[in-house]
């Protein structure tokens, strides 16, 4: 099959793919995203869809200020997305709430988010358990405190994914079903992607694959050393609207089903839902919000993050593949007006933005070599 | 929508549904009890508040679902009717309690 | 009362009971679990405690399940009614079960488990199949069954396959002759069928079927060949519409009765890991497993309804076997005595399985009422439409967890239950790739609604707390 000639072809359909396509999709360029299409491991339909500041960055302060960014233009995506799509992605942000079970819990929360106010100035209040209930009256007695930020909000990371994709193709973007990257050749002047969908050439590639880019990156001179992290997250029937803030672990989606995750397992791609981990996610749900208790859990599910050695991003032009680029990170849907709105239109030129040097997977090396 | 054959000799329950008095035989779901006396729609969707009364009566459709003795989104047609039970039709979304 | 057995059977119709008398008669320390009051299932719903004195209104055929409840009582396994199984997983080294009764949820494990989990009707997504008064055959025959109960005013009985005639010959017999037969059986399928006449006329079901048919005719209009089908109303069903080769007619009612067969319920089963193949055939999912219900799960088997489609004699054949195979897995009997057992058993199956292919070939339901058009309710629960799941496709969803993700579709209460054979069959069609390969929704644990406190209250592993409380 003839190759189909692209100026810029993007691997991986998720929300990082899809939200860079959709920042390439200017009008100047013809843009390809290559998506398997309903394969079985996808953290993007798995997520707990929270737009999240408080915990972002300790450690890398370009990290604290990528998220801030982004956070601040994710109305924008909102907006724009909602205006060429009729799809609202359900995104707000009323500021939301890490809630602590135990004085061990709240000063290691407080201790974290010091030391991340002190690196990045990351608006915040510590609140004690009167002070948390008067903003949610509904917690349980339980609860010790809180950690409260401004800035974090969520969205229906689903929805956020389908106005992405249907934007896609309303700007002229072509989205391939079926396309599964199994090699990638390159020659003077780009890259040739063989799928089973066809063949794909452009002088532009950016891997977008999640997990899969471990595989891809080392073809065109890129390392992605990601691993899979299995999360679980059970979610409960609908219930009348009582809870206007995200909390990090609990949410009230805008249907009204309240979303509660999550857990952190090394079980490589292991995607069976535990009795005994989503027991452990409910005990404290109850014990958070104990008018929970007789609320029905519909649904529970486990997806695999796609985590990096630090669990920051990586952003990187191949230095032996110029023109290929990789893109990962395990916070998609808060990055993702970042991604359309900075990273891509960069990658659209031939570079990465300077405000992520940083993020390059050379960072790996450098600690092994210490 | 249904009525009893005569053939039926059980023993008669009482219960209620929105503060009215029903009767009922034992041995009855709840399901059953609220055709028989004519309520229908027993529930209003959580999604568009639409008009639904049971519909498989076997616990697989999930359109039977109502409030029994202050305990929402049970399955009506998987309960036994007891005498002075209290149900409820459940409109919209569950509404929940403070414990 | 212990929690650790031998066999667990979740399940207790005619495949459940079956099961469990023949492991436990066999020495297998059995438990059965049901979620209803009494044990039967749908087919010998209420049988122990039945309004009716008299077997006329309900016929032969439903009471020779008391033989069943009679011999369970005397197997010596524990029945344990009114306990819902919310998720089964095995474990390498047996299976654990959660199960939720009386608001309380426990964790079971056993050496073997077999699902008897049985079947449902197949969804019929006609325009107006959601409101009040629209009910399944099964669930009128269960109101009859269970409450003595007959439909009052114009009911209207709609779609094909011999349960649609049982019934209304049911309800002539009782007194209350429905208004009205619809039948959609394709004109199609009298070809297809065809080939398996001769099995037909040579099996057990050739002479039932032909003296149902003239009894229904005798006493309720019989409107055969309906190509279209929509129910009016708005707060209830209040008429409903029908086309033939003559064009559209249209009749007040006050209930209407839907039936197109049954399918299995996979959700259990699928949920552990078990395979599941498409049956073009029957349009549906079936568990791949071997002649005594062996799933691709070792731990777990299947057996009736829930396997496959045979009915309920048949579904008490395999129960047997698949007791006798857990029997004998868990030690109790050598194979020798298994095989001994199971002849009798397997004889049956094949005097019993004749003639099926022609019932299957002849009442496959129609792709009209098996794929509605564009405004229909495809998913009851979370009410999207045969529309949404297009416009979700021409979005990008490829199959479907995307359809799910996209639209909603199964993600309510019922789990996928009502929409999901309707989402495989339309993915298919929007695609143009076979069911086989669209594959189902991907059931997971809890397969029923639990409580959250009552989930809490599950033990935890230290390191799976561990996982979750992290500091």
């Amino acid at each position: 099959m003839a190759a189909q000639d692209y100026d810029i072809a993007v691997v991986g359909g998720g929300l990082v793919g899809a939200a860079i396509a959709y920042g390439l999709c200017d009008g100047r360029r013809r843009v390809a995203l290559l998506d398997e299409a309903n394969g079985p491991i996808s953290a993007s339909r798995g997520n707990f869809a929270l737009v999240w500041v408080q915990s972002k960055g300790l450690g890398l302060p370009d990290y604290a200020e990528l998220t801030r960014r982004s956070s601040d233009s994710w109305q924008r995506l909102a907006d724009d997305l909602r205006e060429e799509t009729g799809i609202d992605t359900g995104f707000s942000r009323p500021g939301g709430f890490s809630l602590c079970l135990s004085d061990v819990e709240m000063q290691h929360r407080v201790d974290q988010m010091r030391r991340l106010h002190n690196q990045s100035a990351v608006p915040h209040e510590v609140l004690d358990h009167a002070q948390t209930a008067r903003l949610l009256p509904e917690i349980g007695p339980e609860v010790v405190g809180s950690v409260f930020c401004p800035l974090d909000g969520h969205a229906n990371s689903l929805l956020t994914l389908r106005a992405l994709n249907a934007a896609i193709a309303r700007r002229g973007g072509t989205r391939i079903a079926g396309a599964a990257v199994t090699a990638i050749a390159s020659h003077d002047g780009g890259f040739r992607l063989t799928t089973p969908s066809g063949e794909v050439a452009a002088p532009r590639i950016v891997l977008a694959a999640g997990l899969g880019n471990a595989r891809l990156a080392p073809l065109v001179g890129l390392n992605a050393p990601v691993r899979p992290l299995k999360g679980e997250i059970v979610v409960t029937e609908r219930t009348r609207p009582f809870l206007h803030h995200p909390v990090v672990n609990l949410r009230q989606t805008v249907e009204g089903g309240i979303m509660i995750g999550d857990s952190q397992e090394e079980a490589g791609f292991d995607t069976a839902v535990q009795t005994g981990v989503v027991a452990t996610i409910a005990a404290r749900a109850v014990r958070m919000f104990p008018r929970l208790s007789t609320l029905n859990v519909v649904r529970g599910w486990a997806a695999l993050r796609v985590m990096t050695p630090d669990g920051f991003p990586i952003y990187q032009q191949s230095a032996s593949h110029p023109g290929a680029f990789l893109a990962t990170c395990h916070s998609g849907v808060t990055l993702a007006a970042a991604h359309a709105f900075e990273i891509a239109p960069a990658m659209g030129m031939g570079v990465l933005p300077s405000t992520v040097t940083a993020f390059t997977a050379d960072r790996f090396d450098v600690q092994t070599a210490a | 929508m249904f009525r009893r054959l005569p053939e039926d000799g059980r023993p008669v329950i009482r219960l209620s549904v929105d503060g009215q008095g029903i009767e009922a035989r034992r041995g009855d779901s709840v399901a059953a009890a609220l055709l028989a006396a004519g309520i229908v729609p027993s529930r209003t969707t959580p999604a568009s508040e639409a008009p639904r009364a049971p519909y498989c009566m076997m616990g697989v459709c999930f359109d039977c679902l109502v409030e029994i003795d202050g305990m929402g989104s049970q399955q009506a047609c998987l309960v036994r009717v007891r005498e002075g039970m209290k149900v409820a039709t459940q409109r919209g979304a569950r509404r929940l309690v403070p414990v | 009362m212990t929690d650790s057995f031998d066999v667990i059977v979740i399940g207790a119709g005619p495949a459940g009971m079956a099961a469990a008398c023949s492991a436990a008669s066999n020495g297998a320390r059995t438990l059965l679990l049901d979620e209803n009051a009494g044990p039967g299932g749908q087919i010998y719903r209420a049988i122990a405690a039945s309004p009716f004195k008299s077997g006329r209104i309900l016929g032969h055929a439903y009471w020779v399940g008391e033989n069943w409840i009679n011999r369970l009582k005397r197997s010596g396994a524990e029945h344990r009614p009114r306990t819902t199984v919310w998720s089964l997983r095995a474990t390498g080294d047996g299976v654990e079960i959660g199960t939720l009764g009386d608001g309380v949820a426990q964790i079971l494990k056993a050496r073997q488990a077999i699902v008897a989990t049985g079947a449902m009707e197949r969804p019929m997504p006609v325009p107006g199949w959601t409101l009040p008064g629209v009910m399944t055959v099964g669930a009128a025959q269960t109101l009859l069954k269970s409450s003595a109960m007959v439909p009052q005013g114009e009911a209207v009985l709609a779609g094909t396959g011999p349960l649609l005639y049982l019934f209304a010959r049911q309800l002539i017999a009782a007194g209350a002759p429905p208004a009205l037969v619809l039948d959609t059986t394709p004109r199609a399928n009298r070809l297809r069928a065809l080939a398996h006449l001769p099995s037909f006329i040579a099996s057990r079901y050739f002479f039932k079927g032909i003296g149902l048919l003239a009894a229904v005719s005798r006493r309720a209009p019989v409107v055969r060949d309906v190509t279209s089908l929509a129910i009016e109303g708005a707060e209830r069903a209040m008429a409903i519409r029908w086309r033939t080769d003559a064009g559209w007619q249209e009749r007040g009612c006050d209930l209407v009765l839907l039936h197109q067969g049954v399918v299995p319920n996979i959700d259990l089963w699928s949920s552990a890991g078990c395979r599941a193949a498409w049956n073009d055939g029957q349009a549906c999912w079936h568990a791949e497993i071997d002649s005594w219900g062996q799933s691709s799960e070792a731990g777990i088997l299947v057996a009736g309804d829930g396997a496959g489609i045979g009915g309920a004699e048949v579904a008490a054949i395999r129960g047997v076997l698949a007791g006798l195979q857990t029997a004998h897995l868990c030690g109790r009997i050598d194979a020798g005595s298994r095989d001994l057992q199971a002849r009798a058993a397997f004889q049956a199956l094949a005097r019993l399985l004749r003639g099926r292919d022609f019932i299957d070939a002849a009442f496959l339901a129609p792709r009209w009422s098996r794929i509605p058009e564009a405004e229909t309710l495809v998913c009851r629960c979370e009410e999207a439409t045969m529309g949404d799941l297009v416009a979700a496709v021409r979005d990008g969803a490829g199959g479907p967890a995307s359809l799910k993700t996209f639209s909603r579709c199964g993600m309510g209460p019922c789990q996928g239950r009502q929409c999901g054979l309707v989402v495989t069959e339309a993915l298919a069609a929007a695609l143009g790739r076979p069911p086989a390969e669209i594959g189902h929704f991907r059931s997971r644990p809890p397969v029923r609604p639990i409580p959250l406190g009552a989930l809490a209250a599950i033990p935890a592993t230290d390191e799976e707390i561990g996982s979750v409380v992290r500091l």
